[in-house]
């Protein structure tokens, strides 16, 4: 059965991102909310964890939480050993809305993430352009953000986050917005990406396909209260396409996780 | 194959519109020139030349007139201004300033400025100065609020961006929230202008011996509808050459921005 790719094997690389019994409530107006009840999970370097959960279970105030841009009401978490107390630029964001700088053309949007790191002027446009190439927007260095299409617009959130040179990215639905075309072009573009220049990756999503596709563990989050449900290891070798989603071993991790998150999905309508 | 059909409207450019448009304001005017009732307050459009060289020339008091209220609105303008954006920042960033301050900017922007020149008459005598500080407080009210809303509503997630890529404070004021506020700065600007001059008669309802707002109720005490007609003309071409010059830069400054509405 499905079920039994949960690994319980070691990973042997080394842990990046430590998150302990995070526990979050809010403040609402029928009283406390608790949103994250207990989290606790080890992201190893380089890793690329995928997070689905039905809507509402605390998937983004998790990634915020790790991010530092949201204190956790009880617990902790660790990157690279230290106490996560605020944002950090060893901590990248990929956001669902983009969030470009409208005012910026494409190229100073990602000199924007060079220079905060001390990179500046000529160096910044030249290291610029080069992120800008990998995403295949060096065409549009000089367009504003206004000018291009949703999938573009989030190139070149990818390529600002990677021009901040982080060590763990953290992306919340950063496909969600785009159609499925799109989202299949830049899931292929982002896999090429992490086998090249690996990073920890931490990536949530609403789509189970992108889910398997991308991650080498996938974590099922459970809603009311927000827990991890279950982490199930994609063990499917790299380097990925396309075509891996038409694979058996794909089509069993998509069975068993579509159907944990659908008797969720099903918890929450209750 | 035909060509598809552009409709009339379409065909026709703008500026034939606008001189339409002037040709049709004419022709209203004349009729109420020839009215019974509305012929008093109403001469011909054809009178007004020659009104103009009597009161430009003549009596040589257009020119003064049009310098000393563009004197008092540009300075309670600008003093406006200089006042506004800080409180409206402040406004966005303390709270306690928000609650103590924002109702009574509501409060006091919703009375018509010439309810309360008298008060500051009582304070500040007659001359320029009441004047300035009339159009001053309607001017920082209007601007204040808006560029408070601007700077509140900017989008959360481009700070959160900017911070996550490594800004501190500084970065975040001066390369976020700066060009973030820039396109409501420039609509309070454009909102405040068309207030000071709104104002200005209110302003200038008190004892001044020039100004565009004084000397039309120096006409209407001499019954003069023509003269009172041209600098009404006069105050509203001044209106839109403002508009015009700041939504210019508006433009030039602003041009990244998705489509906008105001
Ligand atoms: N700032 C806040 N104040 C109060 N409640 C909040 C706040 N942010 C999130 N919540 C609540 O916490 C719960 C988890 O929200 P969160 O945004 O993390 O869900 P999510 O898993 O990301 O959902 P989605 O898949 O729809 O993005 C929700 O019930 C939400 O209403
Ligand atoms: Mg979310």
């Amino acid at each position: 059965m499905a079920g039994e790719a949960r690994d319980l094997k070691t990973d042997t690389r080394p842990v990046k991102v430590k998150i302990e019994n995070v526990v979050k409530k809010f403040d609402g107006r029928n009283g406390e909310m608790i949103a994250l009840n207990g989290v606790s999970l080890d992201i190893h370097e380089n890793e690329f964890i995928t997070v689905v959960g039905p809507s509402g279970c605390g998937k983004s105030t998790l990634l915020n939480i790790i991010a530092g841009l949201l204190p956790a009401t009880s617990g902790r978490v660790l990157c690279n050993g230290k106490e996560v107390t605020g944002v950090g630029t060893e901590r990248g964001v990929v956001f669902q809305q983009y969030a470009l700088f409208p005012w910026l053309t494409v190229q100073k949007n990602v000199e924007f993430a060079l220079n905060m790191r001390g990179v500046k002027g000529k160096q910044a446009q030249e290291e610029a352009m080069q992120y800008l190439e990998m995403v295949d927007l060096a065409k549009f260095a000089n367009h504003y953000p206004k000018e291009l299409s949703g999938g573009m617009k989030q190139r070149v959130a990818i390529a600002r986050a990677y021009a901040a040179d982080p060590e763990v990215l953290l992306m919340d639905e950063p496909f969600g917005a785009l159609d499925a075309q799109t989202r299949t072009q830049l899931q292929t573009e982002l896999l090429e990406t992490w086998e090249k220049k690996q990073k920890t990756c931490f990536f949530i999503t609403h789509d189970v396909d992108e889910a398997i596709v991308l991650g080498q563990r996938c974590i099922i989050m459970s809603a009311r209260p927000g827990r991890i449900k279950d982490i199930v290891d994609i063990d499917i070798p790299y380097p990925r396409d396309q075509e891996t989603k038409l694979s058996p071993r794909f089509m069993e991790l998509k069975n068993h996780i579509w159907g944990e998150v659908y008797k969720e999905y099903l918890e929450v309508r209750k | 194959m035909k060509a598809k059909k552009k409709s009339v409207v379409d065909r026709i450019p703008n500026w034939a519109w606008l001189l339409i448009s002037l040709a049709v304001a004419l022709l209203v005017w004349t009729a109420l020139s020839f009215g019974e009732k509305t012929g008093r307050s109403f001469c011909h459009p054809w009178e007004i030349p020659g009104i103009f060289v009597t009161v430009a020339f003549e009596r040589g008091i257009l020119l003064s007139d049009i310098a000393s209220s563009l004197l008092t609105v540009v300075a309670g303008y600008l003093i406006g201004f200089v006042i506004a954006l800080p409180l409206a920042i402040l406004m966005a960033w303390y709270r306690p300033v928000r609650y103590v301050v924002q109702p009574w900017i509501q409060f006091i922007r919703n009375i018509p400025p010439l309810a309360y020149v008298p008060l500051i008459v009582l304070m500040l005598g007659v001359g320029r100065q009441p004047q300035i500080t009339v159009i001053t407080i309607s001017t920082t009210l209007i601007m204040s609020i808006t560029i408070y809303q601007g700077v509140v509503n900017i989008d959360e997630t481009l700070i959160k961006a900017a911070r996550v890529l490594g800004a501190k404070d500084k970065d975040v004021f001066v390369r976020v929230i700066a060009p973030a506020s820039l396109p409501f700065i420039l609509t309070a600007a454009r909102l405040g202008a068309s207030t000071a001059l709104t104002t200005l008669i209110a302003a200038e309802s008190v004892g001044s011996g020039l100004g565009l707002g004084m000397r039309i109720r120096a006409f209407n005490s001499n019954y003069e509808p023509g003269p009172m007609l041209l600098y009404i003309i006069i105050i509203g071409i001044i209106g839109l050459i403002i508009e015009k010059l700041i939504k210019f830069v508006e433009r030039k400054l602003t041009g990244w921005q998705e489509k906008r509405e105001i």
